[in-house]
């Protein structure tokens, strides 16, 4: 507490930690969360995969038909398409100098996201309902 | 490299000043097989519309998967997803503050690509074999 007797921070932003960026460890916290749900999600994705490999397309129907794997497949597409967007996020402030080239690509970046969780999230439903 | 402008300072040296090392090569790597992945969910997007849509546009669909071409997509594929999967892994051994040791590091990044291989190809022998 001594070297904040001297600081210009408010208390205000110290209690709130979110430092210069505003938005504290948020980005990291939430990357992690969705590694840790993409790698338990993984598991039953590949084996739906691997089922669906070898099926007709009555076959197919069936198998994301089924309630857990339908469930199963719009978790890891939406824990996926969060975590996909926060990593493609750092490749573009990484990589992109230009601000109005960034903000665009940041842009683009949210859209091809929210269109990748939306039309799979569709197809798995429609598929379901369809049975 | 002649500069012309005013930066005589000290520069940061770039990756090519620095001999290749196995922890570099899986760092790029994750980079790489992530934004892989990132436009490779557009396979599982076109299959679920495409099963979604009907019998003959999924025929389409298994068609261009099944050919050569696809089925070297799609093991790439399953191989960029199984080695972001053992990096991540890898950084959450990190994130804890453990295995930053040399002889860790340079063993958990070899752990990384073997399981990413090995994975790859146990799936691929149980979809041609079963």
């Amino acid at each position: 507490m001594k070297n904040n007797a001297h600081s210009i921070r408010t208390p205000m932003s110290r209690v709130r930690g979110l430092g210069s960026t505003k938005s504290g460890t948020d980005h990291f916290w939430k990357s992690r969360v969705t590694a840790v749900a993409n790698v338990i999600l993984t598991v039953p994705f590949v084996i739906i995969v691997m089922m669906l490999a070898k099926a007709d397309y009555a076959g197919a129907m069936k198998i994301v038909g089924h309630p857990l794997a339908a469930l199963l497949l719009m978790a890891f597409v939406t824990s996926a398409a969060i975590h996909m967007r926060l990593g493609m996020q750092v490749i573009i402030e990484d990589y992109v100098h230009s601000e109005g080239t960034k903000i665009v690509l940041l842009m683009l970046n949210t859209f091809f996201a929210v269109a990748v969780g939306l039309a799979s999230a569709y197809a798995i439903l429609r598929i379901g309902f369809a049975g | 490299m002649a500069r012309t402008g005013p930066a005589e300072r000290p520069l940061s040296p770039h990756l090519q000043i620095y001999k290749p090392s196995v922890t570099m090569m899986m760092s790029i790597l994750h980079r790489i097989t992530g934004a892989a992945l990132f436009f490779g969910t557009l396979l599982l997007v076109v299959a679920l519309l495409a099963l979604a849509s009907g019998k003959t546009s999924y025929a389409t669909v298994q068609a261009i998967y099944g050919s050569f071409l696809g089925k070297l997509v799609l093991f790439g594929y399953t191989w960029a997803l199984f080695h972001h999967m053992f990096g991540g892994i890898r950084h959450f051994v990190w994130d804890t503050a453990a295995g930053l040791e040399r002889e860790t590091r340079f063993k958990l990044a070899w752990a990384t690509l073997v399981g990413s291989l090995g994975l790859t190809v146990v799936v691929w022998f149980f979809y041609l074999m079963g």
